[in-house]
């Protein structure tokens, strides 16, 4: 067993039981010699120290003060963030889409739990739960309200069923009043959801 | 297959609960399972459609009453079950009774961390010619599989319009059943709101799916 990772003082419950299980399987595949417990040390730490929205605040930001690069973000998102050296390494197949007054865009995977991790980490649970899978197709505005933000009504609503490897991330509309801003100040104004499509950026007042 | 990981267009599931200052993991062992599936799938036991695939075919009931790594736990278990990577008696025993199988990529130790924190390549060179343009009206086929694929029901029967065109990529439902990449273009398929939820639905909506070209009709 791999104590150097587990507390083990609560009670038998369910989640006790989940718990066992899978100390159980994870000795199993130690012994047969498939992984090295360490390994998977390292990729948890990884999970929770260098991936985060703050790769995709980063993004937009960037794309907020450089119409340049902007536009090759909108044309190809995998390239224009690969030549930024410093965000995580983002792989393929990634399409971000942009905000307008228009047109609002939300991402969802109504089959599992698709979500462009490089960009924004792992996926909050409400993501990965069956209330937002099943209504953002089919109630975003619903969606949206349960959040607590809603759009004009005459605006398109967008969503993107991400059914495939392709991964979407949302290029929100940069809030007024931060003219002459630096990418870093503006960088704190992105939030995970403004980058999902059930949230906006923080506003000017709001930053924290 | 038509399961409850369907569930575009359900009804009844309630309100979307976010959680202020979430954690990354709510419980360690969220965390191992994480680890756990991303190395075996790095050592090549299983590909990443096949490993929706064995959550798809978790009983609707436990699907829809279990969380999420939970689900990945299950899933995971059956399917290094299936493949042979250990066996039920392994599982009960709680260790290891006989030595392992060889994996593809060999064990999964800390000299392959990195290369995992990159996403995988789904881009394959094309077989043939792209058989839709952008801005072609397209039906999404009416079929119904019993095995993993990523057409969802609520597009099956409706026309949208192709609006990108992704290259071609590794099939899902061929990979997931272990029957080779069989590459397919790809589309994102846009579909007004109204035709996939009829007249009461929301007018200013459009819904898109990517779309591999075995999923599509010309309209």
């Amino acid at each position: 067993m791999n104590e150097h990772h587990h507390d083990h003082d609560h009670d038998h419950s369910e989640l006790s039981e989940t718990e066992l299980r899978v100390r159980a399987l994870e000795t199993i595949l130690t012994e047969k010699g498939y992984v090295e417990p360490a390994a998977l040390d390292a990729i948890i730490q990884a999970y929770e120290t260098k991936i985060g929205p703050h790769n995709g605040a980063r993004v937009v930001a960037k794309a907020w003060t450089d119409p340049a690069f902007k536009k090759a973000l909108l044309e190809d998102g995998s390239r224009a963030i690969g030549t930024l050296g410093h965000v995580s390494r983002v792989g393929d197949h990634l399409v971000v889409v942009e905000n307008t007054p228009e047109r609002h865009n939300m991402v969802v995977c109504t089959l599992c739990s698709c979500y462009p991790w490089e960009m924004l980490g792992l996926p909050p649970v409400w993501y990965k739960a069956s209330p937002y899978r099943s209504r953002a197709v089919k109630d975003p505005r619903g969606v949206l309200a349960d959040f607590g933000v809603s759009v004009p009504k005459d605006t398109e609503i967008r969503v993107w069923d991400s059914t495939a490897e392709t991964r979407f991330l949302v290029l929100p509309m940069r809030p007024a009043g931060t003219e002459g801003w630096s990418e870093e100040q503006l960088a704190a104004l992105v939030t995970r959801d403004s980058m999902i499509g059930t949230g906006f950026p923080r506003t000017p007042g709001a930053a924290s | 297959m038509n399961g409850v990981h369907d569930m575009g267009g359900m009804d009844g599931f309630g309100k979307v609960e976010p959680e202020p200052n979430e954690p990354v993991f709510h419980e360690a062992w969220e965390s191992r399972v994480l680890a756990m599936v991303r190395a075996m799938g790095a050592a090549g036991a299983f590909n990443i459609d096949t490993s929706r695939f064995y959550r798809e075919m978790i009983p609707p009931h436990v699907y829809l009453s279990s969380s999420y790594y939970k689900k990945w736990f299950l899933g995971l278990e059956e399917m290094l079950i299936a493949k042979g990577y250990l066996t039920r008696e392994e599982v009960t025993a709680g260790h290891a009774m006989k030595p392992g199988k060889a994996l593809m990529h060999g064990k999964f130790d800390l000299a392959n961390v990195e290369r995992i924190m990159v996403r995988g390549q789904f881009a394959r060179p094309a077989p043939a010619p792209a058989k839709f343009n952008i801005g072609d009206r397209v039906r999404a086929k009416n079929i119904h599989p019993t095995t993993h694929t990523r057409l969802p029901r609520y597009v099956r029967g409706h026309v949208g319009v192709v609006e990108l065109n992704h290259g071609c990529h590794v099939f899902p439902d061929s990979a997931a059943m272990e029957l080779g990449e069989n590459p397919q273009w790809l589309y994102t398929v846009v579909f007004e709101g109204r035709d996939l939820w009829g007249a009461d639905g929301d007018p200013t909506l459009k819904v898109s799916i990517d779309a591999f070209e075995p999923y599509l009709d010309p309209a």
